[in-house]
């Protein structure tokens, strides 16, 4: 019985016009909530002192590895979206894992970029083919493509399964590609270990750093809800303009 | 170069690209909305009285169930 | 199955040299690159097994595209969705008659184009023996490309641009295999094994993947 319940409960939220009106109550809130935390968050990043090694440009660490998080974060989210769509054919799973991608596209390129910024006063370098920035990159080509594909098929529920197979092998092929990476990394560059920020993290900086994660989470999950909301309605529009132009034609 | 103006270009970045998400997520939903409104407005209406469990084009999400 | 590996062989081969146009490609490749980083002899060997890695994966994405489109085209694409067969089954054969017909002759040129990058007898055979082991990867993993941009008219490029992030780990094993077996400290074991469990692994996953893309993005 409880199963049932769920699975009801599932269904509910499947549907996408209560999914709207659940999204539409929902929203101001993420959207506040949000606005909050990247207040407090920011303020703490900047009332907090600086590194006594890397000085100020620890600061960029507050902004950079809550995106990198992110990017890796928003991957999972598409990749639970995929198995929805593949598996249970879920209607709002095709449109969420189409709606994530241009996200999780953005965040990964604030990291990079961050990232470069960070990199070029630590290690005196624009762009270095370290592990986790090779990883990361790799990840941003990734999702370019799978906007890539989403954007060349017109049919959105067939583009919406078809990337789905693309992202659960994506999905399996990461921990590959970190893998590798890293191998070929120390095969290449023995002796300069480049660590950011650096093993163990001084309460000072963990706190601005937690709650910038959480308003970046927050960000997200807002975005990706209007993101969803705003495809639902595009595909409800293609349906009528259907609808509408075999009316017109029958009319006539 | 000052490390200040790496810190702040990076948060500039940041936030460029933070605001280019946001603004375009929400002028997408915009968009759509009125295009919604104009096809209301031209009298297409969704049949939402109608038993159609899924308005999303999906003909197979409604078959299978 | 023999039957449709036999089919898919002698489609290719009579299609007028896919793999010729593949080898010649290889070539062309391999051939411009002495132009771009200049004729020293020496950074050529010591660059030479990557640059026949990259050319071989680059020239193993050139036929893809056509590897379900073809079959689409004239129908039978659907014959074999319908067969009993399991469709992996199906998918697996079709991605090793892709190899035997487009990917192995690559693997035969590179011993020459070794020739052209001044490398020595073992650094040759090292390659061939990397690349014969890890294509097959290539292959495998560009069957998930090719089913996925099946009904896409122009999916050629799209193709090579969602396959190459994911064949970065056979590029990277295979390499350092080669290198492996010329320069002393480093062992040529491990990175070859890896390859080999890497190609193994997507000789599982990509016919799986290729065979959910066909089934869900079937019209």
């Amino acid at each position: 019985m409880t199963e049932s319940l769920a699975i009801t409960k599932f269904s509910d939220l499947a549907n996408p016009t209560r999914f709207l009106s659940l999204a539409s109550r929902l929203l101001p809130w993420m959207g506040g909530a949000t606005a909050i935390f990247f207040v407090v968050g920011l303020y703490l990043a900047f009332a907090s002192e600086g590194d006594y090694q890397q000085g100020e440009t620890v600061r960029i660490m507050y902004i950079h590895v809550p995106a990198a998080w992110l990017s890796m974060m928003c991957y999972s989210v598409m990749a639970l979206s995929a198995i929805g769509t593949l598996v249970w054919r879920h209607p709002l799973a095709d449109v969420s894992h189409k709606a994530a991608a241009p996200l999780g596209a953005a965040f990964t390129l604030i990291a990079l970029i961050t990232g470069s910024l960070w990199g070029k006063p630590m290690w005196g370098t624009w762009w270095v083919w370290d592990a986790r920035l090779t990883s990361v990159f790799i990840l941003f080509l990734m999702y370019l493509g799978i906007i890539a594909l989403n954007r060349a098929m017109d049919d959105p529920s067939k583009a919406a399964r078809v990337s789905a197979v693309l992202i659960l092998i994506g999905f399996v092929n990461i921990p590959i590609i970190k893998f590798s990476v890293d191998w070929w990394n120390t095969l290449h560059q023995p002796a300069s270990v480049i660590r950011m920020g650096g093993p163990t993290i001084d309460g000072e900086f963990l706190r601005p750093l937690l709650v910038m994660a959480i308003a970046y989470t927050l960000l997200f999950f807002t975005l990706h809800v209007m993101a969803i909301r705003s495809e639902i309605w595009r595909r409800r529009i293609a349906t009528q303009r259907r609808v509408a132009a075999r009316m017109a034609s029958r009319e006539s | 170069m000052s490390h200040a103006f790496y810190v702040y270009s990076s948060y500039l970045v940041a936030l460029a690209i933070t605001a280019i998400a946001i603004l375009w997520t929400w002028a997408d939903g915009r968009a759509r909305q009125r295009e919604l409104a104009e096809l209301e407005a031209a009298g297409v209406r969704r049949r939402s009285a109608a038993p159609r469990t899924s308005p999303v084009e999906n003909p197979k999400e409604a078959a299978s169930e | 199955m023999t039957a449709l590996l036999l089919r898919d062989l002698k489609l290719s081969v009579r299609a007028g040299g896919g793999a010729l146009i593949g080898i010649l490609f290889f070539l062309t490749v391999v051939a411009v690159i002495p132009f771009g980083v200049g004729p020293d002899l020496n950074l050529l060997s010591r660059i030479g097994p990557a640059i026949i890695w990259i050319g071989a994966l680059l020239a193993a994405l050139l036929g893809l595209d056509r590897l379900f489109q073809a079959d689409r085209d004239d129908g039978s694409l659907d014959l074999l969705l319908m067969q009993e067969h399991p469709l992996v089954l199906t998918v697996l054969i079709k991605c090793l008659a892709h190899w035997l017909a487009n990917v192995l002759p690559l693997v035969i040129a590179s011993p020459l184009l070794g020739l052209f990058m001044n490398m020595n007898e073992v650094s040759i055979g090292a390659v061939m023996l990397t690349l014969l082991v890890g294509s097959p990867a290539l292959a495998f993993i560009g069957a998930v490309g090719a089913a996925v941009a099946v009904s896409l008219p122009r999916g050629g490029l799209l193709v090579s641009i969602l396959v190459l992030p994911l064949t970065i780990p056979v590029l990277i094993f295979g390499v350092s295999a080669s290198y492996a077996a010329v320069q002393e400290p480093a062992p040529f074991l491990p990175p070859f094994l890896i390859l080999t469990a890497i190609t193994m692994f997507f000789a599982v996953i990509g016919p799986l993947g290729a065979a959910l893309a066909l089934r869900n993005g079937g019209d």
